[in-house]
């Protein structure tokens, strides 16, 4: 990689002792550098994707390539490895293709934007950002089509590019690609806010080193890598057994009628070592369900996960990154081959961190959270409002936050970083649609010891003639619980036509018509509950009844008898647990809801949908 | 004779400055606070104060208050049960709240999140609808909602009610009616309803907003209605009580009781209008201040003299639409508590405080951990043996002992911890100082630092190294100085109006009639207390933006530059910050928000009478010999009276600076002076 790095300044630079307090100052301020990234970034964007929800992910990183601060870990290596040219200094570059980054973003609509830092002609570090482009072009709006069987089909594909040529701007290479999205607008102001952003990274890192020197700022870069490898030494040590342990977990269905597609996964640990291994994992989808996962990027998610449940306090970066090793089978749903589809890839994704968390948390049950919002559905709705101007709203869908060690899972909620929701009063000043309601949906987060949050209900009215799409899961399989907590409750989506008529629409579905004052009820799923639901304070339980988050009828799943004056009869709450837990017997580690099989043959009845097929697969090309 | 009195009530104490009017003469007293009821302490300090005076309170006739009472509520979630209407399908508002969980990747493992402040089983629906124009679409259903307020009246709970519905910020009509039909239930308690305390878009900040201001009324009102009684009593009728609000502006104790959500930052607004009144009147009106307190420290950065202003507040993890001074606060005070982790072994400081109690270990009260207070005694900053005005006693051993907690498990001295664990807590307040300035787009060189509140003094000269910012400013009190900022404070009233137009869709004649129309209602308070038409004066304010994005400037100008040069004044002057701030700006799509006028009383020149005449030598100032710890070894050092110091004498570093209520810290290679208004300048020495 070095070698395509142009420095007109030949000098090394020199790993020498910093003092530790030396060390604490720089990285405070790279820390803060990293926040201003964002912090620039929302202030600047213009849609509503990146300024309201924040679906967006900044970092810094050595002049390796390997990132210092950050969520997503790094890509760089892979970045330059499919970049042909040279790069120096003023040049900024971008991409949007997994294919040609090693997956450093996984679906076309995340675009990259990347900035090597020079300070008197030597490279120091780089800053890069990606953020969720409202439009990407392709065959429909929004860019992440489900019936997509290849990429081509996914809009406009970039590959790693010069956006700017020694400071100067591309503007033909610019043009280029905004002619081919259908948000033209929008996305030039955020890719100009994320270049903005990159830019303020890149002018505190050359601050810093110009203060402390050159030599400190890159050796104190190169100490945090190690500091966090010696803190993810001892977490490894701590949570990866020697033993090998195995989980899976499923990808409800495809989109064209097929599934679950299962992720499995098997891990264990070496001497220093953990290893996980995707061998069992289910071929690569028809669809655009595929999820192209680097190896790193795991290596991020499980280091990331993992200080979290320890010690947030520990900077998170890529130091630990030889303490993993991963092994993902080629042209499998985690790897899928080109030119495979990618764009719904959030599914496979958010199901990726309900496998780590019931693989990790078999050998300390105790320290375990049951299964997530472990998704962003999606909302797509398009079409031309009464002025013949064309609108795109794209919605993320938010839900229950499982039953955890620390305590109930907040309701309606996001697992992702910076993550919210867009206010409604904003959506309604912009789009012709009204929410008729924004609620969660009682009963439906998992009982438990600690109780899963509950999915949220938002019901949409369009107030014009239009196109929906959707894309969303578990509305097949459970939102597990666990150490004896019970799965929360499923996904629904029912369409309400102005004549009265009601359909269940399918989790995955793009084109469909809508007419001014269709509603669409949009009920996300409810977070799995932990712990014995029996053992439960029934003055908690008999507390979110008052607050309408359980019904009297659903304090039962807790074994608590609820009178009609709303109090706790607790005879019979003593006696129905009595009852339910002799039934039960002992509790189990996860409650799935039952076999794969079982949940099929419920399907039709349950949910009003037809299971899906067993995926048939073709022969994925080598 | 007539006196004005600035009176800041804090979490421990309860701080006094007593003005003449005429010559300027000023007293301060410093008494314990009393959190049970605030207006006991206030009093207590205004017997204190008369009596050490001489000054009769009956000449005391205006009273400017500023008040944590508001935020205490919040902080302590002491406040108001609220009850809350809101919009069918709109009950779980505060429950969902914007669906965020802090933190990275996993953060969600940790999160708890914080009891609602309007409890669900509190909160009821209306069938009501107003559409994204402002139109409605279905009616208030009067009865039912009357139905549903009596059931919510009957539970006994309800001590302060709210209403919030969708879209009210464009038309308020339903909230009216049904704030006219709740008052015939819950007659005798107060009602917010959110088209009146935060006309602004978003739905969940508006209701949390308006929730808060319920939830910190009923405390507030009977704070204010006591403390008038009692002041009257006291003072006879004429007084006039204002209470300071967060903005920095003063308000008449009605209508902050009122609208007591605009006085969350009360106390802070306080710290920074007095360091503007002793910076402006020795002539830096660029400055960036720092109020270093025991838990936190507030910064601020102020151009022209002129204090920026916010459009939200944050107070613990609440934030709400109410415009605020702009305040950025961030964990570290001299309670601030140092830890090492076990598996980095990085050095931490903070956020968690070791507060008044236990408090740091050097006070003995219970203390053990090493705290940045700790630090400061074993580098000898705040020497162990000085007892001025009766400071609370320190000891050293004690200090020593919790330090080298961190020492030993960094392997460093205790002299070398102790200088780490400063350097991390300056290293946040420079974080904090830069997040107002060159993150701004401001560059600190060229503006003077201030520091104040109980600890800045003793770091401010190290900041001042890391800013660059010179001279750095100690302004006289330093630990009194929010009282200074209550008293020498503009009586100032704004309004506003939503507008939403973009720029080349309105004219300036329609703009110029909308203003008008906002500056009858700004000036109406002024007018009501008896302040002349001549002594006002009014600016408008416009926030833009590029329509689609979230963030605005707001775009301050007064009538007559509207007049000469149209609306090309906001295009311009927006692009112009726009471009400070981001590095470019945009050719079209400039988009009005908000307009406001803004109200001022012109300011009634008050005398300082700065520093007597002393004629003092430096050794006659000299109090005794000390040693301080700086970069790694200890100097010989030389411990000054303040109160002795006057302008022809130069303090050169290593020295302290002591007076009553602080410790001022010079370095090595630098030298204090002081200004005809009393401030301690510090500044690089002379070569």
């Amino acid at each position: 990689m070095r070698e395509k790095i142009i420095e007109t300044n030949s000098a090394a630079f020199s790993r020498i002792d910093v003092d530790t307090v030396t060390v604490d100052i720089i990285e405070n301020a790279l820390r803060n550098a990293r926040e201003e990234m964002d912090a620039v970034l929302f202030r600047t964007a213009m849609s509503p994707g990146i300024r309201e929800q924040g679906d967006c992910f900044p970092m810094i990183a050595n002049r390796d390539g390997k990132m210092v601060v950050g969520q997503f870990g790094s890509f760089i290596h892979g970045f330059m490895q499919a970049y042909e040219g040279e790069v120096e200094e003023g040049d900024i570059l971008m991409t949007n293709d997994p294919y040609m980054c090693n997956a450093a973003v996984s679906h076309l609509p995340d675009w990259i934007v990347l900035v090597p830092i020079f300070k008197d002609g030597r490279h120091i570090a780089w800053s890069a950002m990606f953020g969720h482009m409202s439009d990407n072009g392709g065959m429909v709006p929004g860019s992440i089509p489900i019936k997509a069987t290849s990429i081509y089909q996914e809009g406009i594909r970039i590959p790693p590019t010069k956006l700017y040529k020694k400071g100067e701007l591309q503007s033909d290479i610019l043009e280029l690609i905004l002619h081919n999205v259908r948000t033209p607008q929008w996305n030039r102001f955020d890719l100009n806010a994320l270049v903005a952003a990159c830019n303020t990274a890149a002018k505190r890192c050359k601050e810093i080193a110009e203060r402390f020197g050159d030599d400190i700022f890159y050796s104190t870069m190169e100490i945090m890598l190690e500091r966090n490898k010696i803190a993810m030494s001892a977490i490894i040590n701590m949570l990866v057994p020697e033993e090998p342990r195995s989980f899976e977990d499923y990808v409800c269905d495809d989109g064209m009628g097929m599934g679950p597609y299962k992720i499995k996964c098997k891990m264990w640990r070496e001497g220093e070592k953990a290893i996980f291994d995707f061998d069992g994992t289910d071929p690569q989808a028809q669809s655009s369900i595929n999820f192209y996962l680097n190896e790193e990027m795991f290596k991020m998610f499980f280091g990331s996960f993992t200080i979290n449940l320890v010690d947030p306090q520990i900077l998170f970066n890529d130091g630990f990154y030889d303490l993993v090793e991963v092994r993902i089978p080629k042209g499998s749903l985690l790897k899928p081959n080109f030119p495979a589809a990618l764009s719904g890839r959030t599914h496979a994704l958010g199901r990726i961190f309900d496998v780590m968390g019931g693989l990790l948390g078999q050998g300390a049950p105790e320290a375990m959270n049951a299964a997530g919002f472990s998704d962003s559905p999606h909302l797509f709705y398009s079409g031309y409002d009464d002025n013949g101007e064309w609108f795109q709203l794209f919605q993320i869908g938010f839900g229950g936050i499982p039953g955890r060690p620390v305590g109930d899972g907040p309701d309606g909620h996001s697992l992702w970083p910076g993550f919210t929701n867009v206010p409604n009063e904003f959506i309604e000043a912009y789009f012709p649609l009204r929410v008729e309601q924004y609620r969660t949906i009682p009963d439906s987060g998992g009982a438990g010891l600690h109780r899963g949050g509950n999915g949220l209900s938002v019901a949409y009215r369009f107030l014009c003639d239009g196109h929906i799409a959707i894309h969303d899961e578990r509305w097949l399989t459970y939102p597990w619980g666990v150490n004896g907590g019970e799965p929360g409750r499923r996904s629904t989506k029912r369409l309400v036509r102005t004549d009265g008529s009601e359909q269940i629409l399918p989790a995955k579905c793009d084109d469909i018509e809508v007419r001014a004052g269709d509603l669409l009820y949009f009920d996300t799923w409810g977070g799995g509950g932990w712990g014995d639901p029996y053992q439960r304070d029934p003055q908690l339980v008999l507390a979110d009844v008052h607050r309408d988050l359980v019904s009297i009828e659903g304090a039962k799943r807790y074994g608590v008898v609820i009178t009609e004056d709303l109090t706790v009869d607790e005879a019979a709450t003593q006696a129905l647990r009595k009852t339910l837990s002799e039934q039960r017997g002992d509790t189990q580690l996860f409650n799935k809801g039952g076999s794969m099989d079982e949940i099929k043959a419920r399907c039709l009845e349950e949910t009003g949908l037809e299971p899906p097929v067993a995926p048939k697969f073709r022969q994925a090309r080598a | 004779m007539s006196y004005r009195l600035g009176v800041d009530v804090g979490g421990t104490f309860t701080d006094l400055l007593l003005i003449n009017e005429q010559t300027g003469e000023t007293f301060t007293a410093k008494v314990p606070s009393t959190p049970g009821d605030s207006s006991v302490g206030v009093l207590n300090g205004i017997a204190r104060i008369c009596e050490e005076s001489g000054v009769d309170a009956a000449h005391i006739n205006r009273v400017m208050h500023g008040t944590t009472v508001a935020t205490n509520a919040v902080l302590t979630g002491k406040g108001a049960k609220v009850g809350l209407v809101t919009t069918a399908g709109y009950q779980q508002v505060l429950q969902v709240a914007r669906s965020f969980c802090p933190g990275g990747l996993g953060g969600w493992v940790s999160y708890v999140k914080k009891p609602l402040l309007a409890p669900l089983e509190l909160t009821i629906e209306a069938d009501e609808r107003m559409d994204a124009k402002g139109q409605p679409v279905k009616a208030l259903d009067e009865d039912k909602l009357r139905d549903d307020l009596k059931a919510l009246h009957a539970k006994g709970e309800v001590e302060a009610l709210t209403i919030c519905f969708i879209n009210a910020y464009l038309n308020g009509e339903h909230e009216v009616r049904a704030k006219q039909i709740a008052q015939e239930i819950f007659t005798d308690m107060p009602i917010s309803i959110s088209s009146e305390v935060v006309p602004e878009m978003q739905e969940y900040e508006r209701t949390e907003t308006t929730v808060i201001n319920s939830y910190v009324r009923p405390e507030v009102a009977r704070y204010v209605n006591n403390l008038n009684a009692a002041l009257e009593e006291k003072m006879g009728d004429n007084l006039h009580l204002s209470i300071l609000r967060s903005d920095g502006g003063l308000a008449s104790a009605r209508s902050a009781a009122d609208n007591p959500v605009n006085l969350l930052m009360s106390g802070p607004a306080g710290g920074v209008t007095g360091a503007v009144h002793f910076c402006s009147r020795a002539g830096f009106d660029n400055i960036l201040t720092f109020d270093m307190g025991g838990t936190s420290t507030d910064v601020a950065l102020i151009q022209n003299g002129k204090p920026r202003v916010r459009r939200e507040t944050r107070v613990g993890d609440v934030t709400v639409r109410a415009p605020s001074v702009d305040v950025r606060t961030v964990g570290a005070g001299g309670g601030s508590l140092a830890f090492v982790p076990e598996l980095t072994k990085a050095l931490r400081v903070g956020p968690e405080s070791a507060g008044a109690v236990p408090g740091p270990a050097a006070y003995m009260k219970g203390g053990e951990e090493p705290t940045v207070c700790d630090a400061n005694v074993v580098l000898g900053y705040l020497p162990s043996d000085v007892q001025l005005g009766g400071a609370m006693a320190i000891n050293k051993d004690a200090a020593v002992k919790a330090v080298k907690k961190v020492a030993d498990a960094m392997g460093l001295s205790v002299e070398e911890a102790a200088e780490g664990i400063i350097k991390i807590v300056n290293e946040a307040m420079f974080g904090a100082l830069r997040l107002v300035s060159v993150e701004q787009g401001f560059d600190p060189r060229q503006f003077a630092l201030v520091g104040f509140g109980g600890a800045g003094p003793l770091h401010a000269n190290a900041l001042g190294i890391l800013t660059q910012s010179w001279p750095t400013i100690i302004p006289p009190g330093p630990g009194v100085l929010c009282a200074y900022g209550d008293a020498t404070t503009l009586v100032r009233d704004e309004a506003s109006l939503s507008y939403v137009k973009l720029v080349k869709n309105t004219s300036k004649e329609e703009l110029s009639q909308a203003l008008t129309e906002l500056k009858e209602k700004a000036t109406a308070t002024l007018n009501a207390d008896g302040i002349s038409k001549d002594m006002q004066s009014v600016t408008y304010q416009a926030d833009v933006r590029y329509t689609g994005q979230a963030f605005q400037l707001s775009i301050e100008f007064t009538e007559q530059e509207l007049q000469e040069q149209g609306l090309d004044l906001l295009v311009k002057q927006f692009d112009e910050e726009h471009t400070q701030l981001f590095t470019f700006a945009l050719e079209e799509g400039h988009e009005i928000v908000m307009i406001r006028a803004v109200a001022l009383a012109q300011a009634g020149e008050l005398e300082v009478t700065g520093v007597e005449q002393r004629s003092h030598s430096l050794d006659e100032c000299k109090i005794h010999d000390t040693q301080f710890y700086y970069e790694g070894c200890y100097h010989d050092a030389i411990i000054y009276d303040r109160n002795k110091l006057h302008d022809k004498l130069v303090v050169p570093g290593p020295a302290i600076v002591s007076e009553m209520d602080s410790t001022t810290v010079v370095l090595p290679g630098y030298e204090a002076t002081v200004d005809s208004v009393g401030n301690l300048l510090i500044n690089p020495a002379a070569q």
